[in-house]
């Protein structure tokens, strides 16, 4: 029992991993309906800007809010060059934006920045927290814990953002209804740079996770394949629904992994939560916690 | 009309439309050189068939076309004395001109309070300020502080019609181009929205331009009308006049005073050439 526990809850925050990347999807879904491919390379490019700046000897938190920045400045860019000349195309053609975006930003940071692999230290161990081993003699990551606690504060500061405040209701606003939004005199441009600006933030500290767990490197920009089930088992379009889907998808994999690995020759958890989630769109396709397309019949 | 006449009546009205085109897509005419004038705290209703270019109008005054591909290429467009053609949506809100689209388009997954909250995104003021405009919105749509915390995409049309002209009063504004609130709902509930029109318009003194094609009612409730064929005013005058029009009658209000005609007797309407000014 005690060891299901231990790889339960080892699951459970290496999920919140996942629900990370899941939020920059999730918050540009959810303000600009369109899927943003790219936020992989976002998360690349975070980690590696940071870590770029900090090589040139700036203290961590100048280079935080300096990378932050870079973020803020990509977004805007994004909003500029790719995203207001496709103003009232069909999201399709939005989506192919972002994959073209994909590539530009995965280059851009290996210009900037060089390709090779860097370690990151944030000064936060990836051991067992001493008290609760002894306690309960289960191992809990000490950087999970932190990483998870992160999650908790992220989380709710964005859906106490979306919920009320002014600019929040107006995000909501633009995701249900462009047109609507613009005849009311919502600046959509103001609105979208936004909203790249948040999910530039939330990359960067995704990235910061990520990169202090596995270095940073062009891997990164894969770890964003392991938010799409997240997203099909949370919705689109919610962002407790990122969480709770990163908690599922986390906690299922390693649990499939040790108990029904051996079955089946091991290596189970990379392949078990893309099964998830195909077997989650056949019964409730809108995700978890998604919203419902509302029709008046 | 001499010119110092002329003059006057320029000054007097207030949003001023003067010989607009309009191209969709830099290859679809549209309108073909439209005039139109509304005076201040006025109710003008802008009539004609389905594909009239009503909606376009309104939205070129509103600069909505720029998000559809559509674009004024002749004319301009003034509200009290300034030019507003070019000017984005957010600016003209801003100044006090604001639509309410067709088809309502409530945002679907906010609630009906929610939905009037996002009105006043233009208007910087305090949540004393906030409560207010909402209490001056329930008071004129009570049937919205009932539902106000359900979910707007639950509603009727009606109430979502509601919302819609409640959400853009959140923005006080001075003027509202209203497009086809009738589309889609019961009778009595159009008599209902109209009725709030011009309650709207006598006590807050919001000047109204509203495109219908439910002739009889806007014609009832209106103060002047303007009839828009193939993208040309095609008629004009005061609501009455127009409504006890002949012609009026036979094509849009399908009355006729020899009975039903077959179509063979229509006669062919000749338009005014107002648009060669």
């Amino acid at each position: 029992m005690q060891f299901f526990f231990e790889v339960l809850i080892g699951g459970l925050l290496s999920g919140v991993m996942y629900s990370f990347i899941a939020l920059g999807f999730v918050l540009i879904y959810k303000a600009s309906g369109v899927f943003n491919f790219a936020q992989g390379a976002m998360v690349f490019f975070a980690a590696l800007t940071f870590v770029g700046i900090m090589e040139m000897g700036v203290p961590f938190w100048l280079a935080l809010i300096l990378a932050f920045g870079a973020m803020v400045l990509l977004g805007i860019a994004t909003e500029k060059i790719v995203l207001r000349p496709l103003v009232n195309q069909p999201p399709i053609a939005l989506f192919m934006a972002t994959i073209g975006l994909t590539f530009f930003v995965e280059g851009l940071a290996q210009a900037m920045w060089g390709a090779s692999v860097r370690g990151l230290d944030l000064g936060i161990q990836d051991e067992p927290i001493g008290w609760i081993l002894e306690a309960t003699d289960i191992g809990v990551s000490k950087f999970d814990l932190f990483a998870a606690g992160v999650a908790a504060v992220l989380v709710t500061a964005l859906a106490l953002f979306f919920q009320y405040t002014r600019v929040g209701r107006a995000l909501r606003a633009v995701a249900d209804d462009h047109q609507a939004a613009l005849s009311i005199g919502i600046p959509l441009q103001n609105i979208w740079r936004i909203v790249w600006a948040v999910a530039g933030f939330v990359a960067l500290v995704a990235g910061l996770l990520w990169g202090a767990r596995n270095g940073v490197q062009f891997a990164l920009v894969f770890t964003a394949l392991k938010a799409l089930p997240v997203l099909i088992l949370g919705g689109f379009t919610s962002v407790p629904g990122a969480i709770v889907g990163g908690l599922i998808i986390g906690s299922s994999e390693k649990l499939a992994e040790v108990y029904l690995g051996s079955y089946v020759g091991g290596g189970i958890d990379s392949w078990f939560p893309y099964v998830l989630a195909l077997a989650f769109l056949l019964v409730r396709p809108e995700g978890l916690f998604g919203e419902k397309h509302i029709d008046r019949v | 009309m001499t010119t110092t006449t002329h003059q006057a009546a320029e000054s007097d009205s207030y949003l001023t439309v003067n010989n607009i085109e309009v191209i969709y897509d830099h290859v679809i005419l549209v309108l073909k050189g439209v005039s139109l004038q509304v005076p201040k705290g006025r109710i003008v209703a802008l009539l004609g068939a389905n594909g009239a270019g009503k909606s376009t109008t309104l939205k070129s005054i509103s600069n909505l076309l720029a998000a559809e591909r559509g674009d004024v290429t002749k004319g301009d467009i003034m509200f009290k004395g300034t030019r507003v053609d070019q000017m984005t949506p957010n600016e003209l809100v801003k100044r006090g001109v604001i639509q309410v689209m067709e088809g309502r388009h409530c945002f679907g997954h906010l609630t009906l309070e929610e939905n009037l909250l996002t009105g006043a995104y233009t208007r910087s003021i305090s949540r004393a300020e906030l409560k207010q405009s909402l209490e001056m919105v329930y008071h004129y749509f009570p049937r919205l502080k009932q539902r106000r915390m359900t979910q707007a995409g639950y509603t009727s049309g009606g109430e979502q019609q509601m919302c819609a002209i409640g959400r853009a009063l959140m923005a006080k504004p001075e003027m509202i181009l209203l497009d086809e609130p009738s589309m889609g709902l019961a009778p009595q509930i159009v008599e209902e929205i109209f009725e709030i029109v011009k309650n709207l318009n006598q006590s807050e003194r919001v000047s109204f331009l509203l495109a219908e094609q439910n002739t009889m009612v806007a014609l009832r409730y209106a103060d002047f009308g303007y009839i828009l064929e193939n993208g040309r005013v095609v008629m004009e005058g005061d609501a009455k006049d127009l409504a006890s029009n002949e012609d009026v009658k036979e094509f849009y209000l399908g009355l006729s005073s020899a009975g039903r005609k077959s179509f063979r007797d229509v006669k062919h309407y000749r338009r005014r050439k107002r648009w060669l000014s």
